[in-house]
């Protein structure tokens, strides 16, 4: 299915890019083009417009940071789409366009942003909060990454997973049937009722399949909580995945099947709530996208399961045992930073509380794991990620907490692997186990 | 004579004329694109109020990044400020405009404006070195930066010459100075000192944005 071309850019190494599909380098440009003009609408291009080249943004990604290597800078990865934009699209395109002001795009040079459009991007949003000028840099990252993925450009691994999560309907080959097989075994395993398949509910609960495959205890824990807090919930087969492959992809098409799946499955089901697991992204997919892509408002109300634990708490439905424990909290940029709940997890941790020191940049500035936007399945990307991971350990360690949680499960895994890679002692922990272990039993 | 004429005759009407026509077809030709519709419901804060905040807000750095942004910011706000001052309270330049416009202000001493002139000259000197010396920046730069830091400083030290009455003669200096500002005008709507225009709608896209999300738009 994939191939790789070889090329020579202009300021570095020669870097391998994967291809996707059988479309010739002419038209992977074309594909790619069309894509960032469909993407160029009155924001996009008030950002285009509004770069003063200031450099700023470069200082405060994990990338740059780490690697002091200036192609990092995040507005630098936009240069493609940014060409396409002066060239086809801008006021002055004309000009632009006569004089050959901007060159015309090429497919070397695009195969070539798939390592600063995919590798080094988490899309965790930082650059978007330092910019003078105002520009969300990291949405502009997302629509660059459309135009790769249209052009089959697509780191090969991270492909792979959004293919098959588009196929069957989980990255990680997580089927109804062996859903039904985890639900019948946690049930049995923590004595737990766990309904699946309610003809209505006022609740739908989503899963993530890296907390199935990784940390099954979540479904458990989530269980425990959503039975405190006396709704009537559900899990459906037809609509459990709250990953979503699509966004990490950037593919519209797979991003809008995986939300299109659980937007049903609330509807059939008729909840007025659909909670989202621990996992940053699968939140922002379908917090904040799936209206958009589904055309239409949603009728229902989406809460992250940490907003839902803090609603449980001012509301006195969910109580807790106080903990005593000197904890700090890694904020996952997609819930936080490019989500709006930064407040969620602080209000349990209160709840609980635990002795709670934060980190030296916490909260919606707080520096990314280096994991996210897919750079964890990309294994070429390793070493970059584990340069990145080495600034969230040095802040971790300057909280002089003793534990440290998070409520992503994707942040976890990649907490785990940077810490099997540095053999560095914390872990990360779930702030969904902390509270599920801690309930006030009925 | 004839030159000077020139300058803050016709020439200075030409540039005028590109100046607002060339910014009203940009600003036009974005506003133009398709406006993208949002249907996730937001949270309770309200996105104009957000817009607003952004713009205010954005101009005052995060502490956080302040290590790291310090020399940019301050070098900025000298610039913009001192060159702001220098052009809106020199004296001469408030009769120059209340000939064009009628309207008229106080403004400041000589001593003053000269001090303030320098102050700018020393800022925007520093950020072309610090541009051509940091990887960040020289890569990212093109010749609109270049050239439109040059359009910027070029008023100024031509300024200081008028004033200091050094070289060829003051009128010719003072056509040198008008002819510099006509180009300057030429120059805006093409090139990034439209930011002063982006600048509002782009930190208020992103601040009415930030809002509905709930995040503190700042
Ligand atoms: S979104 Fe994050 S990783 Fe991507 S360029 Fe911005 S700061 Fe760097
Ligand atoms: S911080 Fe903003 S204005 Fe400055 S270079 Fe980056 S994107 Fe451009």
């Amino acid at each position: 299915m994939s191939a790789a071309i070889t090329f020579k850019p202009a300021r570095k190494p020669a870097f391998r890019a994967d291809k996707q599909t059988h479309l010739s380098d002419q038209e992977r440009v074309d594909a790619a083009i069309t894509q960032f003009l469909k993407d160029t609408d009155f924001v996009t291009a008030t950002y285009m417009e509004s770069c003063i080249h200031c450099g700023l943004c470069a200082e405060v990604c994990h990338f740059y940071e780490q690697t002091g290597d200036p192609q990092y800078t995040p507005i630098w990865k936009l240069e493609p789409f940014k060409q396409v934009y002066k060239r086809e699209a801008g006021p002055f395109s004309f000009i632009y366009k006569a004089l050959n002001l901007k060159r015309k795009l090429s497919s070397d040079e695009l195969a070539q942003w798939q390592h600063l459009l995919y590798d080094s991007c988490t899309v965790c949003g930082r650059c978007s909060m330092v910019c003078p000028m105002g520009i969300d840099i990291a949405t502009l990252i997302s629509k660059a990454r459309h135009g790769m993925f249209q052009a089959g450009l697509v780191p090969e691994d991270l492909w792979q997973m959004a293919k098959r999560a588009q196929d069957e309907g989980s990255p990680l080959g997580v089927t109804p049937e062996m859903l039904k097989a985890t639900i019948q075994g946690v049930e049995k395993e923590y004595g737990l009722n766990i309904p699946l398949d309610r003809d209505e509910a006022e609740v739908l609960l989503s899963l993530s399949s890296i907390d199935i495959i990784n940390y099954p205890h979540a479904l458990s824990d989530i269980a425990k909580v959503m039975n405190q807090l006396g709704y009537t919930w559900t899990l459906r087969s037809d609509g459990y995945e709250a990953s979503n492959y699509g966004l990490l992809t950037d593919s519209e098409a797979w991003q809008k099947a995986t939300s299109q799946k659980l937007i049903n499955a609330a509807i059939a089901c008729k909840a007025t709530t659909v909670v989202i697991p621990e996992c940053g992204h699968g939140y922002n997919a379908f917090r904040w996208q799936a209206a958009n892509l589904h055309g239409q408002a949603l009728p229902f109300r989406i809460l992250h399961i940490t907003e839902l634990m803090a609603e449980g708490i001012r509301t006195g439905k969910l109580r807790v045992n106080p903990v005593n424990e000197s904890v700090t909290f890694h904020d996952p940029c997609q819930s936080a930073r490019r989500g709006g709940a930064t407040e969620a997890p602080r209000t349990v941790l209160a709840a609980l509380g635990v002795e709670l020191h934060e980190m030296p940049t916490a909260g919606d500035l707080n520096w990314c794991c280096g994991g996210g936007g897919g750079v964890m399945h990309i294994q070429r990307a390793d070493e970059l990620r584990y340069q990145a991971f080495e600034i969230k350990m040095q802040q971790v360690e300057q909280s002089g907490a003793e534990k440290l949680y998070t409520s992503c499960s994707d942040c976890r895994k990649n907490f785990d692997d940077c810490a099997e890679h540095f053999d560095w002692d914390k872990q990360p922990n779930s702030l969904l186990q902390l509270v599920a272990e801690n309930l006030v039993e009925a | 004579m004839e030159l000077l004429n020139f300058a803050r005759g016709p020439a200075l009407q030409w540039s005028l004329a590109i100046f607002i026509f060339g910014i009203t077809w940009r600003l036009v030709g974005v506003a133009v694109l398709n406006w993208p519709k949002e249907l996730s419901t937001p949270r309770n804060g309200n996105p104009l109020l957000g817009a607003l905040r952004m713009m205010a807000m954005r101009s005052w750095p995060h502490k956080e990044f302040l290590p790291k942004t310090w020399y940019s910011e301050v070098m900025g706000y000298t610039f913009h400020i001192g060159f702001f001052a220098v052009f809106l309270l020199f004296v001469p330049h408030i009769i120059f405009i209340e000939a064009l416009t009628g309207l008229s202000w106080p403004g400041l001493t000589e001593r003053i404006i000269y001090f303030l002139s320098l102050i700018t000259l020393f800022a925007l000197v520093a950020v072309l070195i610090r541009r051509l010396t940091h990887p960040v920046l020289r890569m990212l730069s093109n010749f609109d930066d270049y050239m439109s830091w040059f359009m910027t400083i070029s008023p100024i030290i031509t300024g200081l010459l008028v004033t200091s009455h050094v070289g060829l003669g003051y009128e010719t200096l003072l056509a040198i100075h008008i002819l510099n500002i006509d180009l300057l005008l030429l120059w805006f709507p093409f090139s990034k000192l439209m930011h002063a225009f982006f600048i509002w709608s782009c930190r208020g896209l992103t601040g009415a944005a930030f809002t509905r999300k709930g995040i503190p738009a700042q």
